[in-house]
């Protein structure tokens, strides 16, 4: 496996085409009753992951946030409400576990002025629905969110849903892939500079 | 006189400012981001009174294709109709004012108001009205037809409409910023791209702004700070933003205003001169590795210039009032009010019709999703907050000026050229004062814009 000698926090060599394809599949079709996980205790499972997620978040707590992640991971934010393909499409965000990395970097340099003062963050989220991923190894979740946030004396609302691609890995259920899907994703943001 | 107020919209000469106290050869007053009646005189005089770009033609391919548009506050409909003719038409009906779509894009051959029902055209042409028996005017009268800019003009893709018969040919306007146009479309196969979505933004704060930054070299190493540093994080080498970081003004890339408002930031000349020069200074992308890896092994030394196709091409070029070529993306500026404004980044990718680059293409073309998503996310959002902050101290209301004075009076520093062109060292604002000058000559005038509508056939 070349992807244990190749650090994805140094370098990308995994987001390949093959990569794109996967993922694009992955989330294709994936939220039907067909495919629903009805086992509660998994739905609270998840729903215990995503809660602590936005927790993290809302502590500004990156470091913590990050491990939640698989080391080759997406965090994607498509600029269609379709999600069409990323090797066609700019997205919002897209972003390797590198450009991730880049991503807190760069909000921790104290110089980034979109986060200064700092947003602080209140989120919700609900709606936690399972559904069967390719394999027993890997779900697939979706939760709506509703972020809310004050930045320079303004209040605002980030509404969506976001669907995880969980996989199991070494005993744990960390996140493969995370799209995030804003209703107004086609629209001009303003100051879209937290994580999401 | 009848001295009753005027039904016509507000331009700049109907104002009553003296333009020359407004714009100083060094300063601008506030007024002119923060004046309402200014910002409603621009959307006579500015969008609407000379060329402004309004879409990509590749956003409209087909026969019956059309995109939904602002010309300053306008709804507009861009649309190629069936006989392939570009047209903008007022998404108007011409019954009661309903917009005639509401829809982004799509493909109509003509348009129904949700409204009462009548149909028109793609062409603007009214096609019927429910019940016309309750009617006593003749609908063959073109005053029924949907208004249409006068004049819409498409330079290599880029489609421009004015409302402004008095206009030169777009060819004329956009004058010695060709050039540049040029190159950056020459480079991609075909020399041409295709639009494929964008990063959104919006800001409070005045269009001008944003186009005052257009060319900026000066804000870069202080705005962009946070970005530097994290390009910088692995020390492997300097990358595209790092011109800045000691002596720009000794370098070789400069800033140049080529006329009618246009400008040109050109970082080029940095650049090493051999394939794969652009490559070298990119930044770090998701994917890049894989790409660089599988193109040496498959390609050998022709891998250098098609990693430099998805490498962010190292310039800005402004077209006044509103686009901006930059790195791959086509960035434009839409004024909403006084104090708000859209800063849309168009991303492009390569469309290889004689299939030069054969397979290579889907890579190219992914990795440079990746690298135009890199700049808005990580250095747009921090202009676009500074933005904010200006428009907030512009509050201020006895303190008047906002200087552009960098590189004035400094002898030897600005030069001008016979074709008229006037360069500068990289972090100077001398495009700033040229272009607001035309801002303000522009202002001055009382325009007469006018639309037309189909004459029955
Ligand atoms: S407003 Fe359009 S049909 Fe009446
Ligand atoms: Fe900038």
């Amino acid at each position: 496996m070349t992807s244990l000698t190749r650090d994805p926090s140094r370098s990308s060599y995994y987001v390949t085409d093959e990569f794109y394809s996967d993922l694009i599949a992955a989330f294709t079709d994936w939220q039907g009753d067909d495919r629903a996980v009805s086992d509660l205790g998994e739905r609270d499972l998840f729903r215990r992951l995503i809660e602590r997620e936005a927790r993290l978040l809302d502590q500004v707590n990156y470091e913590a946030w990050l491990q939640l992640y698989l080391p080759e991971c997406i965090y994607w934010a498509p600029s269609t409400p379709n999600a069409g393909d990323p090797r066609r499409e700019i997205a919002v965000m897209f972003d390797d576990r590198r450009r991730l990395e880049d991503r807190i970097f760069r909000l921790r340099t104290g110089y980034a002025w979109s986060q200064a003062p700092q947003s602080r963050t209140v989120r919700l989220v609900t709606n936690v629905e399972t559904f069967a991923g390719k394999s027993a190894q890997e779900r697939m979740v979706r939760a709506n969110f509703q972020i809310n946030e004050f930045w320079d004396g303004e209040m605002r609302l980030l509404a969506g849903w976001s669907g995880y691609r969980y996989v199991l890995s070494g005993g744990e259920w960390l996140i493969a892939a995370k799209q995030i899907n804003l209703i107004e994703c086609d629209r001009s943001l303003r100051n879209p500079s937290i994580i999401l | 006189m009848t001295g009753l107020r005027s039904t016509k919209p507000v331009t700049g000469a109907s104002l009553g400012y003296d333009w020359s106290e407004l714009v100083q050869e060094d300063r601008v007053h506030r007024l002119i981001y923060a004046d309402p009646q200014i910002f409603a005189a621009e959307m006579s005089n500015i969008f609407g009174g000379i060329w402004v770009y309004i879409a990509h033609e590749s956003e409209i391919p087909n026969a019956n294709d059309f995109v939904t548009r602002r010309l300053g506050q306008r709804p507009m409909i861009v649309l190629r109709d069936s006989a392939g003719k570009l047209r903008a038409l007022f998404n108007r009906c011409t019954h009661r004012g309903t917009t005639l779509t509401r829809a982004e894009k799509g493909n109509a051959k003509s348009f129904s108001c949700p409204y009462h029902g009548w149909n028109f055209l793609n062409t603007g042409q009214l096609r019927g009205v429910p019940w016309a028996d309750g009617y006593a005017c003749d609908f063959r009268d073109s005053t029924y037809n949907v208004a249409q800019a006068p004049r819409v003009e498409s330079y290599r893709g880029f489609i421009f409409v004015t409302l402004n018969e008095k206009m030169p040919p777009l060819r004329d306007w956009l004058g010695g910023i060709t050039k540049p146009i040029d190159e950056w479309l020459d480079r991609n196969p075909g020399g041409k791209v295709k639009v494929c979505e964008a990063n959104r933004f919006k800001f409070k704060g005045n269009w001008k702004l944003a186009y005052d930054n257009s060319s900026d070299g000066y804000h870069v190493i202080y705005s962009h700070r946070s970005l530097i540093e994290t390009e910088a994080r692995f020390q492997d080498g300097p990358k595209g933003m790092s011109y800045y970081k000691n002596s720009p003004d000794s370098l070789d890339m400069y800033v140049k205003y080529t006329g009618n408002g246009h400008h040109f930031k050109d970082k080029r000349p940095n650049l090493e001169k051999r394939p794969g020069g652009l490559w070298a200074i990119e930044s770090v992308h998701p994917g890049m590795e894989h790409v660089e890896e599988k193109f040496r092994r498959l390609y050998g030394a022709r891998a250098d210039s098609l990693l430099d196709l998805a490498g962010s091409e190292p310039v800005n070029i402004n077209i006044f009032p509103n686009l901006s070529l930059l790195g791959n993306h086509i960035q434009v500026f839409e004024p909403v009010s006084v104090n708000e404004t859209n800063a849309v980044w168009y991303g492009t990718m390569i469309e290889d019709e004689t299939g030069e680059l054969g397979e290579a293409v889907q890579d190219i073309n992914a990795l440079r999703m990746r690298t135009q998503e890199q700049f808005p996310n990580f250095g747009e959002v921090d202009d676009l907050a500074n933005f904010e902050q200006i428009q907030r101290g512009l509050d201020c209301l006895e303190d008047e000026w906002v200087y552009m004075h960098r590189g004035l009076g400094i002898a030897g520093r600005i030069k001008h050229h016979p074709d008229g062109s006037i360069t500068g060292p990289a972090t100077d604002e001398v495009f700033m004062r040229e272009y607001i000058a035309q801002w303000r000559r522009l202002m001055e005038c009382d325009p007469d814009l006018t639309v037309t509508r189909e004459i029955a056939p």
